[in-house]
């Protein structure tokens, strides 16, 4: 058992309202700069949409993540040798347009225009060659389902539904959606560490973000095409690949990531987790149907005394330790077990969990009004107006009773709650939800209270990082005062 | 005097100034070495440019290498003039994959807006210093034949005795006047590395062959702490 801790993340996309607020928070932090400006570290999707870069779920065009061929666990795109062979050209790689041109505004042009019979206009300006441009696609072209018969309908995460299935969620009275925040999931068996042929991709033993090494990229951009999320990016102005960084100078000092501290709904959680690095790659190399099973195993309980021994002797401190037992990532992940991978099928053991949406229900308009009650105990979940097969395509790899269980426990929550507010149920409805589904009145309250009503302080368990101590290994303190701080010691230019 | 210059005193230059200079950029300015690659902002013609000129100019590269360490293998495989046809065809073959490269990726960065964005005094300079080396090259292939027979007689002593420190020009001052071009531009690539994008055939990646896929670096040995109470006795550290 090799314990060590990982900083997780879970996204309740019930709370998300599509606002893009944490979008903005981190490209004000860290993407506002030349060759950076179309990365959105931070983005947030519409579903059914076909998401950014233009359906990056598609693998077989982009060939991210692994594959599991001959019983061997292989990256999808390149091996080592064709990595060599294909490093003038990679052949799997985005390019700007799969993402966007990005623009401004000629503002100046609307108080400097002569006099004239018309409004002057503000053109659009690309910010690569700072010509005028005609936009044709940018970030959130599909915002809210926007132009769906282009975007919506080309949906990657289409595949095994019946084409009545399909024709019923783009039919106006059902149609529905969800937003899908992603950032990089600083994944366990990253791809993006495994295709970089520099080795400047690494992961950080003690909290396990994963971060370039700018000074050691050489522009080979093997980590734009590995990663399957597409969260690594390439900055075209400097040639290095640039990607989320988990805003670790605010992590070592107790502040959580830019996104997570603004975002509006607050469905940001971030906590620690400690995993056995041992399994990695026999977890990573499992059967696809076991996989979604299988990488929660990964993950170790806090409260279990040897897990906590064998992690002291590992050097995790006695403060990480802490943070892991009042981790909410560890309650909604392994306690409540509410929480889900986005596309787990890509073996990259991402790290950043996702509560799935409970989807309105599809009306029943027989009667002449709009009745959206559900007979059934569970019939809001039978009756949703996204398949099933489609979410779980997207966090199950497949497997729909998997994401039936957990809608199933978010449902028993809100039937228990309902009870408990309004009391308008019958409390035998309620103690067939718990049954059914494993849930106490206590734990029901328990999702309840750091669902709707959690403190900062109960959102983010940021560990201690004791840099200070780190650092004192490595080199008097005394000597480097004054000059911490962010910057490069080049300035970014091209030679 | 010019011979001097060009044949002499250029490739001294030239190669302290790499030798030198490559070190300390790579030691001081890391961040610099980089391809800096385009295919971001175009792909379709990097394919076929990019790979005509490098396969054409690696493949030249270690072809002028082995005529330079083993001139009497060369030699002794040209016996043959069947050989002797192969060897020089498949050279020129290469030779022109590389200027049809160089010339794809002039083409392409001059046609298209956003290249121009990316691209640097240097980058042009890049440009121009490849493509003299490419015409020459071919040039001298096509009017000085069997270049592979001769060049073991006059090249090869010249630039062994540029590496032995006492230059002999006898030889190759005879030589017409465009292969004096070609091996002072050769020189003058080799003096512009550390300056420009050339830095990135360098730090050609070898090590991805054998390393682990993934990697795990620690802000302090872990062994070492685990072990030692040298920096906090009697009390382990307690980071992370
Ligand atoms: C085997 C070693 C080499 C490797 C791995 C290598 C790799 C690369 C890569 C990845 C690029 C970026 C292509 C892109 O834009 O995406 C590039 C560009 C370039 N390389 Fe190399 N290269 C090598 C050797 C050379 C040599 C020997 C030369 C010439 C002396 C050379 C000249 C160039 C030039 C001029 C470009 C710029 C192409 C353009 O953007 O128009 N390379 N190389
Ligand atoms: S999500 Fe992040 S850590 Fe995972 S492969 Fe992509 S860039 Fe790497
Ligand atoms: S800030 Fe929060 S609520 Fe708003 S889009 Fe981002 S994740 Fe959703």
């Amino acid at each position: 058992m090799d314990v060590r801790s990982q900083i997780a993340m879970v996204f309740h996309l019930d709370k998300c309202i599509g606002c893009h607020t944490c979008s903005i928070a981190c490209k004000n932090i860290w993407t506002d700069r030349k060759g950076a400006e179309y990365m959105w570290w931070n983005n947030v999707e519409t579903k059914p949409g076909t998401g950014y870069p233009n359906k990056w779920e598609d693998q077989s065009v982009y060939k991210g993540g692994w594959t599991k061929s001959d019983n061997e666990l292989r990256l999808k795109g390149m091996d080592r040798k064709s990595t060599m062979a294909n490093i003038f050209h990679n052949p799997h790689m985005p390019v700007m347009d799969d993402y966007y041109e990005p623009w401004t505004y000629d503002y100046a042009n609307l108080f400097e225009a002569p006099a004239g019979d018309d409004q002057p206009t503000a053109r659009p300006i690309s910010l690569v060659t700072g010509e005028p441009i005609d936009i044709k696609t940018g970030p959130n072209w599909d915002d809210d389902l926007g132009g769906s018969p282009d975007y919506a309908r080309q949906d990657v995460n289409m595949h095994d539904l019946t084409p009545a299935e399909k024709e019923a969620m783009f039919q106006l009275e059902r149609m529905t959606m969800f937003y899908l925040p992603r950032i990089c999931n600083h994944c366990l068996n990253a791809a993006c560490v495994a295709a970089c042929p520099s080795g400047a991709i690494y992961k950080r033993g003690e909290d396990g973000i994963v971060l370039i090494n700018q000074n050691k990229c050489r522009s080979w951009r093997m980590c734009v095409s590995a990663c399957p999320y597409k969260k690594s990016y390439y900055n075209w102005n400097n040639g290095k690949s640039e990607k989320c960084l988990l805003c670790y100078p605010r992590l070592e000092t107790g502040q959580a990531p830019a996104c997570m501290h603004t975002c509006v709904g607050r469905i940001r959680y971030l906590g620690v987790l400690l995993y056995d690095a041992d399994r990695i790659k026999e977890i990573a190399s499992c059967n696809e149907k076991d996989l979604v099973a299988k990488q929660m195993e990964i993950y170790l309980d806090p409260f279990d005394e040897q897990v906590r021994q064998a992690a002291r002797k590992n050097g995790v401190a006695e403060s990480t330790l802490e943070s892991a037992r009042k981790s909410p990532v560890w309650k909604f992940v392994k306690e409540w077990g509410i929480a889900l991978l986005l596309h787990p099928e890509y073996r990259t053991l991402p790290n950043l969990f996702y509560v799935p949406p409970l989807l309105p229900a599809i009306a029943d308009t027989s009667t002449g009004s709009y009745e959206t009650t559900c007979a059934s105990l569970w019939g809001g979940i039978e009756s949703s107006r996204v398949p099933m097969q489609y979410m779980a395509n997207l966090f199950t790899a497949g497997d729909t009773e998997k994401i039936r269980e957990v809608l199933k426990k978010l449902m028993a929550v809100r039937i228990h709650r309902r009870g408990v507010t309004v009391g308008d149920l019958h409390e035998d409805e309620c103690k067939q939800a718990f049954a059914e589904t494993g849930l106490t009145a206590d734990v029901a309250d328990a999702i309840f209270r750091l669902t709707s009503l959690p403190k900062f302080g109960e959102r983010f368990v940021i560990p201690a990082a004791h840099r200070e101590e780190a650092t004192e290994l490595l080199e008097n303190t005394a000597d480097i005062k004054g000059n911490t701080g962010f910057g490069t010691l080049n300035t970014p230019q091209r030679i | 005097m010019s011979d001097i210059f060009l044949l002499i005193a250029l490739p001294y230059t030239a190669l302290i100034v790499m030798l030198v200079g490559s070190v300390y950029v790579y030691g001081t300015q890391a961040y610099k070495v980089t391809s800096l690659s385009t295919q971001f902002l175009e792909s379709r013609d990097l394919f076929f440019g990019g790979l005509f000129m490098h396969w054409g100019i690696v493949a030249l590269f270690f072809g002028h290498l082995i005529a330079f360490l083993f001139p009497a293998s060369v030699i002794a495989w040209n016996g043959n003039p069947v050989r002797l046809i192969i060897l020089e065809a498949a050279a020129l073959i290469f030779g022109i994959s590389f200027f049809v490269g160089v010339v794809i990726l002039i083409f392409r960065r001059l046609r298209n807006k956003r290249l121009h964005r990316a691209t640097t005094d240097m980058d042009i300079a890049v440009f121009v210093v490849l493509l003299t080396q490419a015409v020459t090259g071919i040039w001298i292939a096509l009017t000085y034949r069997w270049g592979s027979a001769w060049f073991a007689s006059v090249l090869t002593p010249y630039i062994r005795s540029l590496f032995l420190m006492n230059p002999v020009l006898a030889a190759v001052s005879a030589m017409p006047l465009i292969i004096k071009i070609h091996i002072s531009t050769a020189f003058l690539l080799i003096g512009m590395i550390p300056f420009s994008r050339f830095m990135h055939f360098l730090v050609f990646p070898v090590k991805y062959f054998w390393r682990p896929f993934q990697v795990v670096m620690w802000n302090r040995d872990r062994k070492l702490m685990r072990n030692s109470t040298a920096m906090t006795p009697e009390v382990k550290s307690r980071n992370n």
